[in-house]
């Protein structure tokens, strides 16, 4: 090893965990390109893994089409994967660019709520 | 029921609609274990990265030496529907992350305070902070074993709370008790939205 490496290199073999230089699976880049993706946000894929698999994608871009069969926020999404939250976002402006998922943005609590939201919370809460 | 913030396209539409909640206090204050006894999954724990950039508005203090650092965040999740799922944050305690708190609170429902009464002075900062935001909160006195049990009249007094604003008593560890808590603190914001929709501007 060049002895003007950077240290971390070294752990870039491929049992490297996914906090090391997370930005490399972006490709240096620290916002999506398309997307919003608030902490909340829910995400499903639209196809199944086994449609993804010519596509090209990253390891990390088909992790999150497996876990989104279901649909998952994107909170959720960083957890399974055990990504920080902002690669998650980049990821996912891919996959939007992509048609690969489709994405809902939370209800704006602080705009125009509607009283049958809170209500429904309300009951919903009551009712576990 | 129908509350689309948007015009969802059909891809969206099967989507539920997410909120989410905040659970703030003090460190050990049981941030973290009022959303694990209300959720539904085991509490996950996500990280956000910080670069030099994204730490630039904040007080650095303590993180300089570092290009990045990570903050983590607690959270859970609870069903409420086919169409409804919530979600509850426990915020980051440190106060350098204020920023966080800013992410999280944009566009949550409200927030818990969680006060432990043998170190009141820690939820302080979780308290201006949501006051100063406008943010709707209850305060829940989380009944430590041990700890003298004071009524929640002082514990409104010492924390010099609004009127309005809920104190509680709860077990953290309990269920019941936190299904009670987030009931509570849906029924408080509730109340202010009707009083806003019916106060003269």
């Amino acid at each position: 090893m060049p002895s003007d490496e950077r240290p971390e290199a070294r752990w870039l073999d491929e049992d490297a965990g996914p906090v090391v230089r997370p930005y490399a699976m972006t490709r240096g880049r620290t916002r999506p390109a398309r997307g919003r993706f608030d902490l909340i946000s829910l995400i499903a894929a639209t196809r199944p893994v086994a449609a993804v698999g010519g596509l090209g994608l990253g390891p990390e871009h088909v992790g999150i089409v497996t876990v989104c069969q279901h649909p998952l926020s994107v909170a959720e999404i960083a957890a399974h994967l055990d990504l920080p939250v902002g690669i998650v976002r980049v990821l996912l402006g891919d996959l939007l660019d992509l048609g690969l998922i489709v994405a809902r943005e939370p209800q704006p609590m602080d705009e125009f709520p509607t009283e049958d939201v809170f209500e429904a919370v309300i009951n919903g809460l009551r009712a576990l | 029921m129908d509350y689309e913030p948007s015009e969802p396209g059909d891809g969206e539409r099967r989507l539920p609609t997410a909120i989410k909640i905040l659970v703030a206090g003090g460190f050990g204050a049981g941030k973290t274990t009022l959303v694990g006894s209300v959720s539904e999954i085991r509490p996950l724990r996500t990280e956000e990265l910080l670069t030099d950039k994204s730490v630039g508005i904040d007080d650095t203090s303590g993180v300089e030496d570092k290009n990045t650092t990570t903050v983590a965040m607690d959270f859970g999740r609870i069903t409420l529907g086919d169409d409804l799922v919530l979600y509850l944050f426990g915020t980051p305690g440190q106060d350098r992350f204020w920023f966080v708190w800013d992410e999280l609170a944009l566009g949550a429902l409200g927030a818990v305070v969680i006060a432990d009464t043998r170190r009141l002075a820690a939820c302080f900062p979780s308290v201006d902070y949501f006051e100063r935001r406008g943010t709707p909160f209850v305060v829940a006195v989380n009944c430590f074993e041990g700890a003298r049990q004071y009524r929640t009249e002082e514990v409104q007094a010492a924390l010099d709370l609004d009127p309005g604003v809920p104190v509680l008593l709860c077990d953290a560890r309990s269920r019941d008790s936190g299904k009670e808590l987030l009931v509570a603190l849906v029924e408080h914001v509730l109340d202010r939205f009707r009083q806003r929709a019916t106060a003269p501007r």
